[in-house]
């Protein structure tokens, strides 16, 4: 059993129809006692890094999910979901996260704006830097989902896959059982697919 | 690079899709459901659905299919067709929508626009634009472009982007129906005049409509159609294929 964290934010559902059909099952849960009974854990969300920070912080969800992931559960955090595994976001603001993965959340910052608007909002390609069970079913150049204006920084040793947007954004990020995309792969048609069941398949390191 | 978008439109009445279907091989042409995946694993970027329900039990009918579109399509997915107030945003992002778009519901109610965005976040509000050529400049038409509402096009679209419109669709009356491509001038107007993604409607007929748009309007991120996608005229496996051979980023 998957438990998809649900704080409030982002619609959950298009990400548990996609786990349901690619058979796994999962539970939608505000509940920080259920993250303990579940095999694995996803952190979802959209909106903006300092409110979705607060909500975890107030409803105890996040100390969960660190001490879950902290245990050796695996995590798999999507856009802000996976924004949120870093140290510290700048979206209005200065903004404490979750800490699990070094590295910051910033703005992109693109070398032209009428070229490269933000939000990034559409397909980009991936540039697979590492080796990772995560892309079992995904070949170098393959397609993703993105809606998103920040990106994980100073986070190099954990970042797994890039996506070019007049600079290499941070796509992927991973340290032992903690994954992120900041693309969601419940959008992303068989590729995103293929990414889902590679972490629904990934064992835990107890 | 982000690939150029290809999206096919279906419009739905009373949860069946209307206009003509040309897929031999497709048992239910009219069911939004079976063609959403087929459109899905042709390589379409995202779907619209376009409800031009006008009761209640047609609406609810058309929840239903999103419902059941949404299980088995895991790309994009659009809405946009009796949006109205938050309402109506709340009640097709539960059953699956990803992006709302509004049209007349923004012009009767301008304030529409910036509450959904504030809710649900600009990733999720488009701003449908019917625009038409009245005496030379851009007028944005009302009533499923029946109805001239006098509204200076580029104005309003500008407003919207501001408001928090995170995406236009911009359909010319124009070239709609006609086929012969895009309307290269309006879509380059509105490029000018905002900076969130902007989505070419209104005049393909061919793959090299596509082509022109992409190449002559690097500002437009996205085009979409609807007949030529549904009889065939265009396959968007092949559109895509002819996109990259000329340089165009395109998912295949």
């Amino acid at each position: 059993m998957i438990a998809i964290v649900d704080y409030g934010l982002g619609n959950l559902f298009s990400l548990q129809r996609s786990l349901r059909y690619i058979g796994q099952e999962s539970v939608i849960t505000a509940d920080p006692s259920a993250l303990e009974q579940a095999e694995k854990i996803i952190l979802p969300g959209v909106g903006a890094f300092g409110d979705a920070a607060e909500r975890l912080q107030k409803t105890g969800l996040g100390q969960a999910v660190v001490a879950q992931a902290e245990a050796g559960k695996p995590l798999l955090g999507i856009c802000l979901g996976m924004q949120l595994l870093f140290e510290k976001g700048y979206e209005f603001g200065e903004h404490e996260g979750l800490g699990l993965i070094p590295g910051t959340v910033e703005e992109i910052v693109v070398p032209d704006r009428r070229r490269y608007k933000l939000p990034q909002m559409g397909w980009n390609s991936l540039r697979l830097l590492k080796k990772h069970p995560l892309f079992a079913g995904v070949k170098e150049g393959d397609y993703v989902y993105f809606v998103h204006s920040f990106h994980g920084c100073r986070c190099e040793d954990s970042v797994i896959a890039v996506t070019d947007y007049g600079i290499p954004v941070t796509a992927a990020a991973a340290r032992d059982n903690v994954w992120g995309t900041q693309f969601h792969p419940e959008k992303s048609g068989p590729v995103g697919l293929a990414i889902l069941q590679a972490f629904a398949e990934q064992e835990g390191t107890p | 690079m982000l690939a150029k978008r290809i999206i096919p439109c279906l419009d739905v009445r009373d949860g069946r899709v209307v206009k003509g279907i040309n897929f031999k091989d497709l048992n239910d042409v009219s069911s939004p459901v079976e063609l959403a995946a087929r459109y899905s694993d042709g390589g379409a970027d995202e779907l619209v659905f376009y409800d031009i329900t006008a009761s209640a039990e047609g609406r609810r009918l058309f929840t239903d299919i999103l419902r059941e579109t949404a299980e088995r399509v895991f790309i994009p997915l659009t809405v946009g067709g009796g949006i109205n107030d938050l309402g109506d945003f709340d009640r097709v992002l539960k059953c699956g929508a990803d992006k709302v778009s509004v049209n007349s519901g923004a012009i009767r109610d301008p304030s529409l626009i910036g509450a959904a965005a504030k809710r649900y976040g600009s990733q999720c509000v488009v701003l449908s634009a019917d625009v038409k050529r009245v005496k030379g400049s851009f007028h944005i038409f009302a009533k499923g472009g029946r109805t001239d509402t006098g509204i200076p096009a580029i104005d309003w679209i500008r407003r919207a982007a501001e408001s928090g419109a995170g995406e236009i669709v911009v359909n010319s009356i124009d070239t709609d129906g006609v086929k012969q491509g895009f309307d290269l001038e309006m879509l380059n107007a509105v490029c000018e005049a905002v900076s969130v993604p902007v989505v070419a409607s209104g005049g393909a007929g061919k793959i090299e409509d596509f082509l022109e748009l992409f190449q002559k309007i690097p500002g437009v991120d996205a085009g979409l159609a609807a007949s030529i996608f549904h009889f065939g005229t265009v396959e968007i496996g092949e559109l895509k294929r002819r996109l990259l051979e000329n340089g165009i980023p395109a998912r295949l």
